[in-house]
């Protein structure tokens, strides 16, 4: 058991150790297999992106899209029956295909992760304060008392008042928002550079949501952190990330920076997502817009763009081949698809597809009033 | 508070219970119990004796009552050894050995632990690898030997052939340490063994779960060695089922213990029995019997306590 | 524009629940069980095929003495598997033997399985009053060593004699004495089990559905959440074979189970035990069997239990 002794203790900055140039987090065509008895599940399938400090990026997408997969994939934390492909570079040291030992030294300290529901990710019959005090005492030469300050330090600077008495309660003692703050402060510890946030308000209420996406952003700009911020919600990314990167089905499917993405949509998928989130302006009891159908099989997918099964623009390539990631019209603004949104292209696909009553993969299109339905709403 | 007094009168409620049970059974028995118990040469004026005595011409329930009076206040009585010849005080003889039994049956328990939470430990970690299923297989094959085979196997081995140890007897730790344990070498491992495979699949099967949740993934994305991951994180949850059977299997240690205190003439309460239910002692069976479910119950009290330590979420919703 | 795909069936409006295909999960496949299991069926069959078959093997008598040759040893001719200190065969001591303990496991555990079984099927299934006053029942007798309840049980019903020599209806007697104190002994353990397996079975939809179309409790009980529940009672009286099994050895130690001249797996054992070394085939041989019979209905009551998915509680 090596343990990193550090000279600084935590809580000085460490931004001087990053290289100056080049970015934090390269990762390019990562793949992740999942083998299992029916068969090899391609639960991430060629995703590449760049992230620079200080600076976030949002994974979007449905449950089974492989967006939690790719956080665990990228910081190595994935069990043994899995096979990893592609690089992820690290402030220009491949890890892609580091075992767990060797990615051990990471964890904590230059990369951490919080998970989704806090209940289940703290260990029960521990105390917060051992909890939050346990890594920096491993990785860290501190005495306890050091330890003890700065875990104090730690909760507060989380917002969790009255900190003393919290460090020796459990975690069953304390709510919902209160257990994702700590949790938030277990992985700062150690101060990484590196901070993956797994869904961290899915199991919360609404209005402790805002708190806890808020803190997270205050704690990565004292820190100089990246983040990446996975989400199936497109309205916690909004705003609050520097560039959003779309998954369906293992795949980024379009990839921009926030804003560009919202003001100029390109993929039909990520049109979809939006039109379901219902918005204050729409007048109560309007149709929600569901996405009609469910994703494909892992194991395996489908010839051809893996969204057309659902997508309502769906023409007779999209079965056959696979569109590329390509940003032909908005430099940075990456899409997969032939018939984009706003396109002209992609406007005639749709206008041919209503007058037919279907897609070219058998889904039925209506429009009703200015809404495309599909699927088994019609 | 309240805890004590519930467990209380759960140690009343079993005690009864199971010796009405007995004493139950005792009048069921076929035929006279005088005439089983008394010699040939028994006058009817002995038998007259007899019977008051054992409280023969009373009905089930008084006679009951009349034992469970006796026993409260400590009473034992004596063994019957015929007319007037005063028959062993029952009382001297638990207070002999009944400490035996508990010492027997604590080196099983602290043993078998020793042995079984590693294995239980090192097993879940390489779940699946070949290591674990042969372990598996193993645990398999010892838990099911029977205690009086692998004592007989050991007697056979260490004792009659290569004089190793000795065959019985007891020697008390306060005289000689070496010998002490020396005698209760094979006694203790020949149940061990068994309880040992046991213990150690059931610790097993709990870590591969525990090992499985969240919290163990965040512990390891802290960076911490996997030792520490297993030893810190992933044991204490899971041994909670070990607890309960572990407390559960009190029963069944003291069945082991009364095998080999038989088969090693270890003087224990298990001989004790033995031997009262070979001279149709049955006043003396229904006090040993009864001592045992007072252990029993205690040892599950030790249970229960030691639960609350091992898991502060059952600790009382008295938090604020 | 209907479309061919060779890899998913893509269904337009897949929306509808009742579209979706089961997912071919091989969780829920049921699984043939192995050759392992099918060796400890074999093992089983074969012996109790023998102990039955008993009086009619051209083996000599359980009882009678050799002296011509006394603790012979293995393949010794005309004792094949040595005989022991009065001379009488093995290998016909232990097939008469096995009629012995296995009358005593199996009888006994069928007794337990019969009462047990209904009494846990009624406290599972009735719930309330009688539930919880069969469970404290179960309870309370189950954590007591059974060995000891056994042992008390069976020494009160029959007390052994102490003049020698037992006829036949002793045998009979003492056997029939086993198998009820053993029973009792294991009802608890029935009785818990099949509770558990009760309770979550009743809860099923289908016991509610049966109720609503009117029928009676009993009906219920016994058609619907009956069938069910045997599962795990056979894997639990599986299991208890094998304990019981081992029990009669147990009992034979405390000098309780079978008499002499009759043997048991049990008292052949424990009749070996002042001297190991002399004839060591009269308890190895019984060893041994009991061991490898064990073993096979350990591993088929976890087969039976794995295989129907049985969830029960920590025992």
């Amino acid at each position: 058991m090596s343990r990193r002794k550090r000279a600084a203790a935590p809580g000085t900055e460490r931004f001087a150790d990053a290289p100056l140039d080049g970015s934090l987090l390269e990762i390019e065509d990562v793949k992740t297999q999942f083998k299992t008895p029916r068969g090899l599940v391609h639960a991430v399938d060629g995703v590449s992106f760049t992230l620079e400090r200080g600076k976030t990026i949002g994974i979007v997408g449905e449950s089974g899209c492989g967006k939690s997969v790719l956080s665990r994939s990228i910081m190595g934390l994935l069990p043994s029956n899995v096979v990893r492909y592609g690089s992820i570079r690290f402030e220009g040291h491949e890890i892609g295909n580091a075992t767990g030992n060797e990615m051990r030294p990471f964890w904590g300290t230059q990369m951490a992760i919080v998970f989704q529901d806090a209940m289940t990710a703290l260990n029960p019959v521990m105390r917060i304060g051992n909890q939050l005090m346990e890594s920096l005492r491993f990785h860290f030469d501190v005495t306890k008392e050091y330890a003890e300050e700065t875990a104090l330090a730690l909760l507060t600077s989380v917002g969790i008042p009255e900190a003393e008495r919290r460090l020796h309660e459990y975690p069953h003692q304390l709510s919902g928002g209160m257990r994702q703050r700590v949790m938030i402060a277990i992985a700062l510890a150690c101060g990484p550079k590196l901070l993956f946030a797994d869904e961290p308000t899915t199991a919360l209420d609404v209005t402790v949501q805002a708190q806890i996406l808020d803190l997270l952003q205050q704690q990565q700009r004292e820190r100089f952190m990246a983040m990446v911020l996975v989400t199936h919600d497109l309205g916690v990314v909004a705003g609050r990330t520097d560039d959003i990167a779309v998954m369906y089905a293992g795949r980024i499917v379009e990839r921009a920076p926030t804003r560009s993405l919202f003001e100029h949509t390109r993929h039909p998928y990520t049109e979809a997502l939006l039109k379901s989130i219902p918005k204050l302006a729409q007048p109560s009891h309007s149709k929600l817009d569901a996405i009609a159908g469910r994703p494909p099989d892992l194991v395996k997918p489908p010839r051809g763009c893996k969204f057309a099964a659902r997508c309502p623009y769906a023409q007779a390539k999209c079965i056959t081949d696979e569109p590329p990631l390509v940003d032909p019209d908005i430099p940075g603004h990456a899409f997969r698809c032939f018939f984009p949104v706003g396109s002209q292209a992609g406007a005639d696909a749709l206008t041919r597809n209503l007058a037919a009553g279907e897609t070219a993969t058998g889904l039925p299109v209506r429009k009703d009033g200015e809404v495309v339905l599909t699927g088994s709403t019609v | 508070m309240q805890v004590i007094v519930r467990r209380v009168i759960q140690l009343m409620v079993v005690l009864v219970v199971v010796t009405f049970f007995t004493s139950i059974l005792t009048a069921l028995l076929p035929g006279d119990p005088v005439t089983t118990i008394a010699p040939f040469t028994a006058t009817a004026q002995d038998r007259t004796n007899i019977r008051n005595q054992l409280n023969l011409n009373e009905n089930i329930v008084v006679r009951y009552g009349k034992w469970l009076g006796h026993f409260v206040t400590g009473d034992m009585g004596r063994e019957y050894a015929g007319t007037g010849v005063r028959g062993q005080s029952i009382s001297e003889r638990i207070k002999d050995s009944l400490p035996r039994s508990l010492i027997l049956m604590l080196y099983v328990q602290i043993l078998t632990l020793l042995f079984a939470i590693p294995l239980g430990v090192y097993t879940a970690y390489r779940a699946g690898s070949r290591v674990d299923d042969l372990s598996n297989g193993f645990a398999f094959l010892l838990l099911s030997v029977p205690v009086y085979v692998s004592a007989t196997l050991m007697l056979l081995f260490l004792s009659v052939q290569h004089h190793w140890l000795p065959t019985e007897g007891w020697v008390s730790f306060g005289s000689s340490p070496i010998e002490h344990f020396k005698h209760l070498a094979m006694p203790v491992l020949a149940i061990t063994i068994g309880q040992v495979a046991v213990y150690a699949r059931l610790l097993r099967s709990d870590m591969v779960a525990t090992l499985q949740e969240d919290y163990i993934l965040m512990a390891k994305s802290k960076g911490i060695s996997d030792q520490r991951v297993l030893w810190r994180h992933a044991l204490r949850p899971s041994s909670l089922t070990l607890l309960t059977v572990a407390g559960l299997n009190v029963g069944q240690l003291i069945g082991g213990a009364l095998i080999v205190e038989v088969i090693f003439h270890l003087n224990g309460l298990g001989f004790a029995i033995g031997d009262a239910i070979n001279r149709r002692q049955y006043i003396a069976l229904q006090d040993y019997i009864a001592v045992i479910a007072i252990v029993y119950v205690l040892v599950n009290f030790a249970v229960d306590a030691l639960y609350r330590v091992l898991d502060p979420r059952i600790r009382g919703a008295r938090i604020g | 524009m209907a479309l061919e795909s060779a890899e998913t069936k893509i269904v337009p409006g897949a929306l509808d629940p009742a579209a979706i295909d089961e997912p071919e999960d091989e969780v829920f496949e049921k699984r043939r069980i192995g050759v392992l299991a099918w060796i400890g069926i074999g093992w089983l069959g074969l012996v109790v095929l023998i102990a039955i078959l008993a009086p009619l093997l051209p083996i000599k008598s359980p009882t009678l003495g050799d002296y011509v040759h006394p603790q012979a040893g293995m393949f010794t001719p005309g004792h094949i598997l040595g005989s022991d200190d009065s001379g009488r065969d093995v290998l016909s001591r232990v097939i008469w033997g096995a009629r012995a303990s296995l009358l005593i496991s199996l009888g006994s555990i069928a007794f337990g399985t019969l009462i047990g079984g209904l009494l846990g099927l009624i406290a599972g299934f009735k719930g309330g009053v009688t539930d919880t006053v069969l469970s404290a029942f179960f309870n309370i007798f189950l954590a007591f060593p059974q060995l000891v309840l056994a042992l008390t049980l069976v020494s009160v019903l029959a007390p052994v004699k102490n003049s020698g020599g037992a006829s036949s209806g002793e045998w009979a007697h003492r056997i029939l004495v086993v198998i009820l104190a053993v029973g009792i002994v294991s009802v608890p353990l029935l009785g818990r089990i099949t509770r558990a397996s009760a309770i979550s079975w009743s809860q099923r939809e289908f016991v509610m559905a049966a109720r609503a179309q009117g029928a009676t409790n009993r009906r219920v009980m016994f058609r619907e959440v009956l069938p069910n529940v045997m599962p795990a009672m056979l894997s639990i009286a599986l299991l208890g074979v094998a304990i019981v099994l081992v029990l009669e050895g147990a009992l034979a130690v405390f000098g309780v189970s079978i008499q002499e001249p009759d043997p048991s797996w049990g008292n052949m054992i424990y009749s070996q035990l002042s001297n190991l070394n002399s004839a060591p085939t009269v308890w190895i041989v019984p060893s041994v069997l009991i061991f490898v019979s064990v073993l096979a209905l350990n591993y088929l009551g976890d087969v039976v239990r794995a295989r129907f998915d049985v969830r029960e509680s920590a025992l």
